[in-house]
């Protein structure tokens, strides 16, 4: 309907306050959590979060390799997120780039403050994420394997660490922002939350919101956590309960 | 934390009044001084063998520490990068080095036969209650078996008898966790054959070293099977 010319954006929240996906403003996107997916890895996760797909993997704790990152009080996290070539619409290039190496550092900085680091001085722990495909919230969809790898590989953590983003969009604050709430929404704030805490360990913001936003969009933050953490701990306990099953299956 | 104690691991909760145990379903090999260790040798330098014993770092074997006497240098014409060795953890030093030792009874350079991995926590059921799953096993394929407390356990015998105890090591893995796990083994090796895999042609008896497994120490005792089995959430007091 946009004149020629123009960039059309879409109504992102309707006056009923039902948004393009058919959700409500404080709705999740569907989430579907399996631990132990790999089994190679020493711990690992596959996330499908709305149309995300992602596949985190967790090696160690064990020799840090380049030795020069050792260090000896503790052991370092090694996080490397990665999107998959055809994981958008419109070939990614491969390989490291700015937006990558920023995500692996804040991933790898939230995870090293909820995991017990010091129990393993001189080693590393690495985390792999590896995104099959995309659609606004990767980040957040890959913490959250990657936290659930990292308790699949028995390493010793504080908690969980489920992440979620808070957006505006139309005009209001949403949960979850979907991709077209992400390309033409107002704001953008991706969060990490230690649920029995209640300690906030990863938070970036895009765009603009005001103060009392700000305030109402971390507490949004919480409830949102708090129902992605009840789907991670649902995941780890069905790894082990659907063992017979798995056996009976060979 | 408020009152309440959390696990920092996953695991299965065992209440044992007054305390209460996690035992872990998975994670890599801490060690433990006295603990006997199946290793493979990642790096040879002048005086000592690097070994990956699936702990979180690789162990130092100093070559006082074996049986051969060595001169400095010589340490490639013993032990080369890619040999098994069963070694016993000595030592821990604050920083996480792990010293292992090559003498004493049962250790030694591992020749032939295979190795299989299994998860660390599953070794009390690889062994059982007062030696009963290993002695099944034993029994039932005729093969020889060394159990590193790593969740490293050697094979040798014949090629069937050590696939047959791939295959049960296989279920001890992914089943350890779950209740009459000993009965089960007995029935699969029941149901697929006698002894010693059938009757095959039998070489010479293996000329592998017998080695005897680890004398079962109190703490390899397998967690009862009564355990509550209840995934405990991964948090601890902060």
């Amino acid at each position: 309907m946009g004149s020629v010319g123009a960039k059309e954006v879409p109504v992102l929240l309707s006056p009923e306050g039902v948004r393009t996906d058919g959700r409500r403003v404080d709705e999740l996107r569907p989430i579907r959590i399996e631990a132990g997916a790999l089994k190679h890895a020493d711990g690992s996760a596959y996330v499908e979060w709305g149309a995300n797909k992602v596949m985190a993997a967790v090696y160690g704790p064990r020799e840090v390799h380049p030795r020069h990152l050792q260090q000896n009080t503790k052991a370092v996290i090694q996080c490397k997120y990665n999107m998959a070539a055809f994981s958008v619409d419109e070939r990614k290039r491969p390989g490291l780039d700015r937006r990558s190496q920023e995500i692996s550092k804040v991933i790898a900085e939230a995870l090293e403050s909820v995991v017990f680091v010091e129990e393993f001085p001189r080693t590393s722990i690495d985390v792999y994420i590896e995104v099959l495909q995309a659609n606004a919230g990767t980040r957040c969809a890959g913490l959250t394997a990657a936290s659930v790898a990292l308790a699949d590989a028995g390493i010793p953590m504080v908690d969980l660490l489920p992440a979620v983003a808070v957006g505006k969009a139309g005009g209001a604050l949403v949960l979850d922002l979907n991709k077209a709430e992400d390309n033409f929404g107002e704001a953008d704030l991706p969060m990490a939350i230690v649920p029995q805490s209640g300690r906030l360990v990863l938070l970036q913001m895009e765009g603009h919101v005001t103060q009392e936003e700000l305030a109402r969009a971390l507490e949004m933050g919480v409830q949102g956590t708090r129902q992605v953490y009840d789907k991670m701990r649902q995941a780890l306990r069905d790894r082990y309960a659907s063992a017979p099953s798995a056996e009976a299956a060979q | 934390m408020g009152g309440k104690v959390y696990a920092s691991v996953l695991g299965l909760l065992s209440p044992r009044p007054p305390f209460v145990q996690v035992v872990p379903l998975s994670g890599r090999y801490i060690p433990k001084p006295g603990d006997d260790v199946i290793g493979t040798v990642t790096d040879v330098q002048g005086t000592f063998w690097l070994l990956d014993i699936g702990a979180p770092r690789w162990a130092p074997l100093h070559m006082t520490g074996t049986p051969w006497k060595i001169e400095v240098g010589e340490t490639d014409q013993y032990l080369r990068v890619g040999d098994a060795v069963m070694v016993q953890v000595e030592n821990l030093d604050p920083t996480g080095r792990i010293g292992v030792t090559m003498n004493g009874e049962g250790l030694g350079k591992l020749e032939g036969g295979t190795i299989v991995t299994i998860s660390p926590a599953r070794v009390p059921r690889v062994v059982g209650r007062g030696g009963s799953m290993i002695q099944t096993i034993l029994q039932r394929t005729g093969a020889k078996m060394a159990v590193g407390q790593n969740g490293r356990v050697w094979v040798g015998g014949d090629p069937v008898a050590i696939e047959r105890v791939r295959e049960v090591l296989r279920m001890i893995d992914e089943e350890g966790h779950q209740h009459g796990l000993t009965e089960r083994v007995d029935s699969y090796l029941r149901s697929t054959g006698g002894p010693s895999g059938g009757s095959g042609p039998t070489g010479p008896a293996a000329p592998e070293p017998a080695l005897p497994y680890p004398r079962a120490d109190p703490a390899d005792r397998e967690p009862d099977d009564e355990l509550a089995s209840e995934p405990a959430p991964d948090t601890e007091l902060e």
